[in-house]
């Protein structure tokens, strides 16, 4: 049944777009046959600068696409099964696991669609990242793991699986909004010998080809990502990083407080569309 | 003490040419962003300028512009206008001021200054993602310029 639909969506396709190899720009994430994701959604009201949002799933070739609506297909997922041992599996002084204070991952659902935000016991703005080192150090005695590497992005995979087809939804107010102002400012700086801000490409310039790439809107609700170009997991600051090194600009630290307010600051452009990490992109 | 030696050693080896280059610094732009003197004195080179016009480490000019002259170099940019007939619409002057610094001619543009080398937010060290050390290289040399500045002159057609 669901070869059947994919089958006939390619057929269409096809028909539409005579011969080059078009992105599907309009077609629906459902991953699984199952999991309904939103690519697309009316802007937040603090955006300003734009009244539509749109996944960067919308802006991948069919074929890109398609790796993403079928788990067996997921290069990602490979990486969420990792996670899911690491879950399980006890470290640290305190002889806990994850699973031994949270129960199974599923409990999770909806947590990777707040995060970045504000812990009143920490006193700043979390990223999942940080509140999984937090775990780590303070309810296990583990060591903490390295950001955006591969233990750690493992990790952040299953919490995003989890919550596939849950709405973002970061709060920006309260004692999150001087980071999330610091965020904004970092989005419309024009860094780097190139003088490009992340809005001269992502909000003035999505969906147009620069070079051989079509633009997104730079949103992060996929993330992490698997990579075709590097062939793993990808993390937001990471990702963060290669952007700004592109306009040839001295760049953040991954895990600067930098980074975190542009993550903070990036995910809430996103908020009304849906998670969807692992995603696959190129 | 040692760069002092080297730049004069350079300068003394170097041609009348070398010494007759406006230093980025020095450029004098007109009322509309126009450059009327050549940076060089050197007549610009249109098929240098082709090259730097495709090359990724270079101007890259297709990044974000199509042309039809090099549909044989794949992927042209929309970030900017075709630059078909660009040789038409424009005088040499407007083309050279357009590449040094695109700023000049439309504020706010998005099309990075090929010839500035101060004045940048966080400047790196190309695109190592570190910071730059010491005095920045304009994008282009004054020559390069001049050779796209040429090879844009050249571009007096239109097509549809
Ligand atoms: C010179 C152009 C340029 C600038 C400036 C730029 N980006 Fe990007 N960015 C790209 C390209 C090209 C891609 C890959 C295609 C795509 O997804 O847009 C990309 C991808 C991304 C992605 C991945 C999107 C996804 O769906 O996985 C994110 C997130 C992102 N950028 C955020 C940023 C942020 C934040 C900034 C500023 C700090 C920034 N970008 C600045 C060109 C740029
Ligand atoms: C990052 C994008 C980008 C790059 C790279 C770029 N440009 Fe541009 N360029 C633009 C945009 C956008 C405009 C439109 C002016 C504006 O900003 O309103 C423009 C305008 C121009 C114009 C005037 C167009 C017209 O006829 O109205 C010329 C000529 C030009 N560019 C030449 C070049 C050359 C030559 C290079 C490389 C050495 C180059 N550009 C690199 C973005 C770019």
């Amino acid at each position: 049944m669901k070869k059947g639909l994919t089958t006939t969506a390619v057929g269409l396709a096809l028909i539409l777009s005579t011969g080059s190899a078009v992105a599907d720009q309009d077609s629906d994430l459902v991953i699984n046959g199952e999991i309904e994701v939103t690519v697309r959604a009316d802007a937040p009201a603090h955006l300003e600068n734009l009244d539509q949002i749109f996944s960067g799933w919308t802006f991948r070739s069919s074929e890109t696409q398609a790796l993403q609506m079928d788990d067996f297909e997921n290069p990602g997922m490979i990486f969420v099964d990792e996670g899911i041992t690491a879950w399980n599996t006890v470290e640290g002084e305190a002889g806990e696991s994850c699973a031994s204070c949270h129960g199974a991952p599923e409990e999770m659902a909806g947590v990777a669609a707040t995060y970045p935000k504000w812990d009143e016991a920490a006193g700043e703005v979390q990223t999942m990242t940080m509140q999984v080192n937090d775990c780590r150090t303070e309810q296990m005695g583990a060591e903490e793991w390295a950001y955006d590497k591969s233990d750690m992005l493992n990790m952040t995979a299953l919490l995003a699986s989890v919550s596939r087809g849950m709405s973002v939804d970061v709060a920006i107010d309260g004692p999150a909004a001087e980071m999330w102002e610091l965020g904004r400012d970092l989005y419309y700086t024009r860094t780097g010998q190139l003088e490009l801000s992340c809005a001269n490409c992502h909000e003035d310039n999505y969906d147009n080809n620069i070079r051989a790439d079509h633009l997104s809107q730079g949103m992060i609700n996929g993330f992490p990502t698997y990579r075709l170009k590097n062939a793993r997991l990808n993390g937001v600051h990471s990702r963060f990083r290669g952007c700004v090194r592109d306009t040839r600009a001295e760049t953040y630290a991954v895990g600067s407080p930098e980074f975190i307010a542009l993550e903070l600051y990036v995910m809430s452009r996103g908020n009304g569309l849906d998670i969807e990490g692992p995603s696959v992109r190129n | 003490m040692k760069r002092t030696l080297t730049a004069i050693a350079l300068g003394a080896a170097a041609s009348t040419v070398a010494m007759a280059q406006t230093a980025p610094n020095a450029v004098s732009f007109g009322e509309y962003g126009q450059i009327e003197e050549s940076l060089t004195g050197v007549a610009g080179d249109p098929a240098a300028g082709l090259e730097i016009m495709v090359t990724r480490g270079k101007g890259n000019c297709i990044a974000c512009h199509q042309v039809t002259a090099l549909e044989d170099y794949p992927f042209h940019g929309e970030v900017g206008p075709s630059l078909d007939g660009a040789g038409d619409r424009w005088t040499e002057a407007d083309l050279r001021g357009i590449v040094a610094n695109a700023k000049m001619t439309f504020p706010d543009s998005i099309m990075p200054a090929f010839y500035k080398v101060e004045g940048f937010v966080r400047a790196g060290d190309a695109y190592t993602g570190k910071a730059a050390e010491g005095a920045l290289d304009p994008l282009l040399t004054a020559q390069e310029i001049e050779d796209v500045v040429a090879y844009l002159m050249t571009l007096d057609q239109y097509y549809d």
